[in-house]
């Protein structure tokens, strides 16, 4: 076992190597530093001017070494520019760079600074990462029980109208991707075109003060699409469980059916389901950023796509290790967790 | 000219109708669900005289109910449709007239149902398709979007208006609204409204079909031709291969989706030619499966082989090179007279994407087939024959996987066309002004709280497609798994 998860985290930081590695690669691209420039210095400037712009700030290093100094495993560069300023990677503004300490990297904590919202990356993306924990907090609470619940109900009699209408609903709440039923949900429920303005469509005042009028519908529009998929695999491992001799067993010993379903199924039909809810993780990172984008709610994922577009190649580094280190985390707990639920892997 | 209502005339006594219906189905399915926890299910009962018979008696009542309310609500619907076909333009409403509009798809839908359902003993799993309603609905709604796709994209028809022109003074306008004085069209309505910039919402809808219809499928086919070509080894020889191939795939499998869109997408990344590189990379897959798959087969017999390979490599190899070549990209090599084609290289960029993303996880079914079936005794039959490991792989092991292939295959139509969506949906790829759904719901949403419209069709349109499919897929699960 011991063995198992550390070999699982070796894998797991390699990959999280590579990843921060490609996106640093596709960040740093040349378009994308000139961009930069432009965007920093002056928007008219000639070609060279870019290219000292570049030299002075370490942009124009070798791409190893730069990530080498963003990980913070290289000393940060120092470097006297054409224009006679000395600059250092780790000063802080009005620091003498020879003064600061030699490593800032990621490992040490210097997320960078962005320059789309002025502030230090870390900062925004802890206050932004609040946000989304919320929005998926009350998500997990209404999609995995209710897409337990769906998933045992149909899979408890294969076949049965129960069985057909909840996996018809499945079915349905599946083929939904988030920006169809927000809309349709926002259309219906947020306006006054059907006559039936419950809800708020905007969750932009749900950042401070999360009520059921302007935080009901987000919610349901992300725990709508992952429910289905969840229900479904809980269905599947429901009628499977339901199959085995030793259920055929208690039932010829003529135990009720509800204790059946209840004390000898569940918790054997549990074990597969929570795989799937761990690995819905990075889709559900993808319900967030459309869902925040859409109803305007300025988390996590809405700063990814203001990161993205805006160009900002700090934050957006900032954003995309989060975002791996999520999902690769839950990977790891969804492995482990099946190990350990499992007894018939545990014990061999 | 009136502004068109929805239903016109027919509504009248229609839609009463149909909402009696509606309301009996919705209660007895309520009651249904409610029953079957406290009443005991239907059971068989078998006689002694070899017959079966049916109990419980309140079962039956009820389910017999919901039978009939289903058949009046599929009936009203099917009447608004042909009422609207037969009455004069204008008279059955908005439904109507799109119906009549659509009249070439309702013809192109029942002869394929009739001829399918005719012939569907011989026409082994498609055939067997028609054996199950749910399979059957799937069919419908995914040919639906297929024959709209095939006369629009085709031969330009079903469009009411030019989905680029803008008429002045329809700007967010309701549905059935009129076009002003002196506009020329034949036709004298905006059947679904106007968006934001005064198009015509209708034939956008229509027009989108076409390039969801058109990417998706083919888009699917290249990643399970990349995920095929690579899965098959990785399963059969296992070891440093399979270890590598599936790091990579895993690597590519843990990025967040939207995050790698918009690394890949990005003016200043397609500006470096780092999509022309995938793409060239991509490509190359289709044609070393086909070259694999006719040389492990004919290799035995040259003189039938090497024509073979030379007219499908030929072609191929044509199609790759003036599919990857093109004017102002890092590819620009091929002669204009040789260079067959141009693909608007915004679409090309998103297909690469689109088929990045999807050829790991068909790369990981793929291998877990193999892995399931590399054991089996034809395997060891070949093996004992002396066939080769490619023989093997593609004419052994990958017929025998195809049941969960295709299955998986129409699934992923679905959940391409929803990562589609999802391109348009922030902008991604696709010039601003194209017609498709992604970036038509896009469009309407800005707006959405002062004009709830304009998003709503193109929404139901991808929403009914991806369903249709998810249907299909679950409709041919079941029949395959029936034999």
């Amino acid at each position: 076992m011991g063995l198992f998860i550390l070999r699982r985290l070796g894998v797991m930081i390699l990959t999280a190597i590579c990843l921060t590695f490609v996106v640093f690669w596709l960040t740093n691209l040349t378009p994308n530093l000139e961009k930069l420039a432009k965007t920093q210095g002056n928007a008219r400037m000639s070609d060279e001017a870019v290219v000292t712009f570049l030299e002075n700030r370490g942009y124009s290093q070798p791409l190893p070494i730069k990530y080498g100094q963003w990980i913070g495993l290289l000393p940060g560069y120092v470097i006297e520019g054409t224009d006679g300023e000395l600059r250092g990677r780790c000063a802080e503004p009005g620091m003498n760079p020879t003064d600061a300490p030699k490593f800032c990297g990621v490992l040490q904590g210097e997320w960078g600074f962005s320059t789309r919202f002025k502030e230090d990356v870390s900062q925004i993306i802890s206050t932004r990462l609040g946000h989304t924990a919320k929005l998926m907090g009350l998500v997990m609470l209404v999609m995995v029980p209710g897409a337990l619940i769906i998933g045992v109900l149909a899979g408890m009699r294969e076949g049965s109208r129960t069985d057909r209408t909840l996996s018809t609903f499945s079915i349905i709440s599946t083929a939904t991707p988030e920006y169809v039923s927000g809309v349709v949900l926002i259309a219906l429920f947020g306006t006054a075109t059907f006559g039936m303005q419950i809800f708020k469509g905007n969750a932009n005042s749900a950042m401070d003060n999360a009520t059921f009028e302007n935080f009901t519908l987000p919610v349901l529009t992300i725990a709508l699409y992952g429910m289905g998929y969840i229900a479904r695999m809980t269905r599947a491992s429901m009628t499977e469980v339901m199959t085995a001799q030793y259920i055929r067993t208690a039932r010829l010993k003529g135990v009720a059916f509800r204790t059946i379903v209840l004390k000898h199924a569940l918790r054997n039909a549990l074990i597969a389901p929570f795989t799937v809810i761990m690995l819905q993780f990075p889709w559900l990172l993808n319900g967030v950023v459309i869902v925040e984008s859409l109803f305007s709610y300025k988390g996590f994922g809405w700063t990814l796509v203001e990161a993205a577009s805006t160009n900002d190649i700090e934050l957006l580094l900032g954003v995309s290790v989060v975002s791996v280190i999520v999902v690769l985390s839950t990977q790891l707990i969804s492995d482990i967790g099946y190990v350990f639920l499992n007894p018939r892997i545990r014990i061999s | 000219m009136e502004p068109l209502s929805w239903t016109g005339a027919i509504g009248a006594f229609l839609n009463p109708i149909l909402l009696i219906s509606i309301a009996c189905l919705a209660l007895s399915l309520i009651i249904q669900f409610v029953m079957s926890f406290f009443v005991a299910e239907l059971t068989l009962q078998s006689n002694a005289d070899g017959t079966l018979a049916q109990r419980g008696g309140i079962h039956s009542g009820i389910e017999r109910v919901t039978k009939v309310a289903f058949m009046m609500v599929l009936l009203a619907a099917i009447f608004y449709l042909l009422l609207g076909v037969l009455m004069p333009y204008g008279k059955a409403g908005i439904i109507g007239a799109i119906s009549k509009r659509l009249l070439p798809v309702w013809i192109g839908l029942i002869l394929t149902f009739a001829l399918s359902i005719k012939f569907k003993r011989k026409l082994g799993l498609y055939g067997k398709l028609f054996d199950s309603t749910v399979g059957m609905i799937g069919f419908g709604l995914v040919m639906f979007w297929v024959f709209i796709a095939f006369f629009a994209g085709g031969f330009d028809m079903l469009i009411t208006h030019d989905p680029l022109a803008q008429i002045s003074g329809l700007k967010n306008k309701v549905p059935g609204v009129v076009l002003p004085e002196g506009t020329a069209g034949d036709w004298p309505h905006y059947l679904l409204g106007g968006d934001n910039l005064a198009r015509d919402i209708f034939s956008r809808v229509i027009k989108g079909s076409v390039i969801v219809i058109a990417i998706a499928p083919l888009a699917t086919l290249f990643a399970f031709m990349v995920g095929i070509t690579l899965g098959l080894p990785a399963g059969y020889f296992g070891g440093k291969l399979d270890t590598v191939l599936s790091f990579l795939a895993n690597l590519i499998l843990a990025f967040p989706v939207i995050l790698l869109f918009y690394l890949l997408v990005t003016p200043e990344i397609v500006a470096t030619g780092i999509p022309s590189f995938m793409a060239a990379f991509l490509f190359i897959f289709p044609i070393v499966f086909f070259a694999v798959l006719l040389n492990s087969r004919y290799y035995t017999q040259p003189s039938k082989r090497t024509p073979m390979l030379i007219v499908v490599l030929g072609v191929l190899g044509w199609l790759y090179l003036s599919l990857i070549s093109q004017a102002g990209t890092a590819f620009n090599f091929m002669p204009a007279a040789l260079d067959g084609f141009d693909i608007n290289h915004g679409i090309l960029v998103v297909f690469v994407s689109v088929v990045f993303v999807n050829s790991p996880t068909v790369f990981r079914i793929v291998r877990g087939l193999v892995l399931d079936l590399h054991t089996r005794d034809y395997v060891a039959a070949a093996q004992t024959r002396g066939e080769g490991s490619w023989y093997i792989m593609l004419w052994e092991i990958l017929p025998n996987a195809r049941g969960p292939l295709i299955v998986d295959f129409c699934l992923r139509i679905g959940y391409t066309t929803i990562l589609l969506g999802t391109l348009g949906f922030f902008g991604l790829g696709l010039p601003p002004e194209s017609p498709d759904w992604g970036s038509t719901i896009n469009e309407g949403r800005k707006l959405l709280l002062i004009v709830a419209h304009p998003a709503l069709p193109p929404a139901i349109a991808l929403l009914s497609l991806v369903l249709g499919l998810n249907l299909l897929a679950d409709g041919l699960r079941e029949e395959s798994l029936k034999d």
